[in-house]
């Protein structure tokens, strides 16, 4: 049998693709969203905060979904690179977007950097423990330490953050800042979508199935992990510096276990491992607390029912949200090319 | 010419002394057997030649490098290539893919972060899956295969990059004798660019593919030579053909 009759045969087995479905009506669903809510200028903000948490989940999503790294600190390389474009506006009176976003987005990567180098490329193979343990550490130790330090506004943490600029025009809360949230979102989105259905996706889907077979390939497979890692610190840290301009307020807060926790809720909860589950789960997740908000007796237990929420997600449907639409055969999918035109198809 | 050479290597786990003294050589383009009772330290030596543990005393070189400390990943590089006593694909992933996985291993990463080379290596994935009797089955997921297939599609994936040398632990397990025969078959062409050292208790089967032979007992080498010789030695039917 030759290979493209292999191909094409097997190619009819190929499971009905609902993804792409999915992304496009979320794509829809957030091009509409604050044209329907232009109205209600509050609801824009939240829809604004939502995209921003939405690259904070993405950035977890490549940890965990992809690479089997539970990081339990991605709040760290969010809310540092927050603090770093916060004090530039006050310092130096600086928030040009070309200079303080790629500026967060370094930060990001070098802090992840630094923590990757500590907890994945020590002579051991670490344990998913201790990357769970080292990450939240990180996270726990960075909120105590700003809390006490009175250069970054200590417990009070940093407020009237100097607006985002671009030339002469000021992002303020609204339509602006909502449609270049969406565009760091969907650059972000399509970046990492192309990296992880690249050939380099499936060496971390290797990864997260065997990783010492990996290694009798020659792939070092801990220094794949520390890419991916720093990768996505750099994404968190873009997030930050968004998060940080558009409440203009960063605290101690926003580096800590708690929202660290909000990333692996939003990314269990809409569905690791597709990408486009931990926004559905970051807007479902922020939406429902926006509407519950109102009731005090919810107000009171949200971190409880949060944490009941995580538990039945992880006990009953570990695939999450999605994995009630998209299939199992479908979320694994294909890497680098399509085979069709490996054989002159294109 | 030596490709392999294994000096007096030990291993001890705890107060178990698995290895003492172990030596063997295996030359370019021979099939080696290392044969021996249960325990006695098999695939422990092939391990420690492998790197899935490191060696407490000895030497191991490889083509002309000491690599008895050296990395899973850096002996892979070198030519190295090992398929798993337990079968070790990964099921999750489509018996196409896994075979690229091994094909791609020595791309660099932004070279596959721009899925640079999977055009080309299309060719090659085929060929591999085709001369393993898998390409009928390239875009089911490799969990699905039975489990002959699976060893079929781990020996294949440890060949995809054409190793210098090809560690093989117990490959027939598990098999009917059917698949053990078309298991030979499918090993004896690989002699024009690899070798093979292989751990394997049909000893029918060892007998017919390999040149040379060496028997551990208790961690130690018992005998070593050209398989008949060692076949012959009493010091083997001693140590070994009386267990077995």
């Amino acid at each position: 049998m030759t290979a493209s009759a292999t191909t094409a045969a097997a190619g009819s087995t190929r499971p009905r693709r609902v993804l792409p479905v999915v992304e496009i009506l979320t794509l829809a669903v957030m091009l509409i969203t604050p044209f329907a809510l232009d109205s209600r200028p509050e609801l824009v903000t939240l829809a604004t905060n939502i995209l921003i948490l939405s690259i904070l989940a993405l950035s977890f999503e490549l940890c965990w979904g992809y690479s089997g790294i539970m990081s339990f600190g991605q709040a760290l390389f969010f809310g540092v690179p927050g603090y770093v474009i916060a004090l530039v506006g006050r310092d130096m009176e600086f928030s040009h977007l070309w200079g303080t976003l790629p500026l967060a987005m370094l930060v990001g990567l070098v802090l992840s950097t630094v923590f990757a180098a500590f907890l994945l490329l020590g002579r051991r193979t670490p344990t998913p423990i201790f990357i769970a343990l080292g990450t939240l550490t990180g996270s726990y130790a960075a909120e105590r330490l700003v809390s006490g330090w009175q250069y970054v506004g200590a417990g009070n943490g940093l407020s009237s953050i100097k607006l985002l600029q671009a030339g002469e025009y000021e992002f303020v809360e609204g339509m602006a800042f909502y449609f270049l949230a969406l565009g760091c979102l969907l650059a972000v989105y399509l970046v990492s979508r192309f990296l992880m259905r690249s050939q380099l996706g499936l060496v971390l889907a290797g990864v997260r199935q065997n990783e010492e077979r990996l290694a009798f390939f020659g792939y070092r497979v801990q220094f794949y992990k520390a890419i991916v890692f720093a990768f996505s610190g750099m994404i968190a840290g873009l997030a930050g510096a968004l998060y940080a301009y558009h409440q203009g307020f960063i605290g101690p807060g926003n580096m800590g276990p708690g929202l660290s926790t909000m990333a692996v809720i939003y990314c269990l909860f809409g569905g690791a491992g597709t990408l486009v589950g931990p926004i559905i789960g970051a807007a479902s997740i922020e939406a429902l607390s926006y509407v519950l908000a109102d009731i005090d007796l919810v107000k009171r237990f949200w971190p409880v029912i949060l944490g009941l929420v995580l538990l039945l997600v992880v006990t009953f449907q570990p695939s999450g949200l999605l994995g009630l639409v998209v299939s199992a055969r479908e979320r694994i999918g294909s890497y680098g090319w399509k085979r069709g035109r490996d054989q002159g198809g294109d | 010419m030596t490709l392999l050479s294994v000096q007096d290597v030990g291993k001890v786990f705890g107060t178990l002394r698995a290895l003492d003294g172990a030596s063997l050589t295996v030359d370019t383009r021979s099939f080696h057997g290392l044969i021996g009772p249960n325990g006695s330290g098999k695939s422990t030596l092939l391990k420690a030649i492998a790197g899935a543990h490191f060696a407490t005393s000895g030497r191991i070189s490889f083509d002309g490098h000491d690599i008895t400390t050296a990395p899973p990943y850096e002996r892979a590089r070198l030519g190295m290539s090992l398929k798993f006593q337990i079968t070790a694909i990964l099921p999750q992933l489509s018996v196409y893919d896994n075979i690229l996985l091994g094909l791609q291993a020595g791309n660099p990463v932004w070279s596959l972060g721009m899925s640079k080379t999977r055009r080309g290596l299309h060719a090659e994935v085929m060929q591999a899956l085709e001369r393993f009797r898998l390409a009928q089955r390239a875009d089911d997921l490799a969990g699905e295969l039975s489990h002959g297939q699976q060893q079929w599609l781990e020996i294949a994936m440890a060949l995809a990059r054409n190793p210098k040398i090809l560690l093989l632990d117990e490959p027939t397990a598990g098999m009917s004798p059917q698949e053990r025969r078309a298991t030979g078959e499918l090993l004896a062409p690989i002699r024009e660019h690899c070798s093979l050292l292989i751990v394997e208790h049909d000893l029918d089967f060892i007998k017919d593919i390999c040149d040379a032979l060496t028997v551990l007992d208790q961690g130690k080498v018992v005998a070593s030579g050209p398989t008949a010789a060692v076949q012959e030695d009493p010091r083997v039917k001693e140590a070994y053909l009386s267990h077995a």
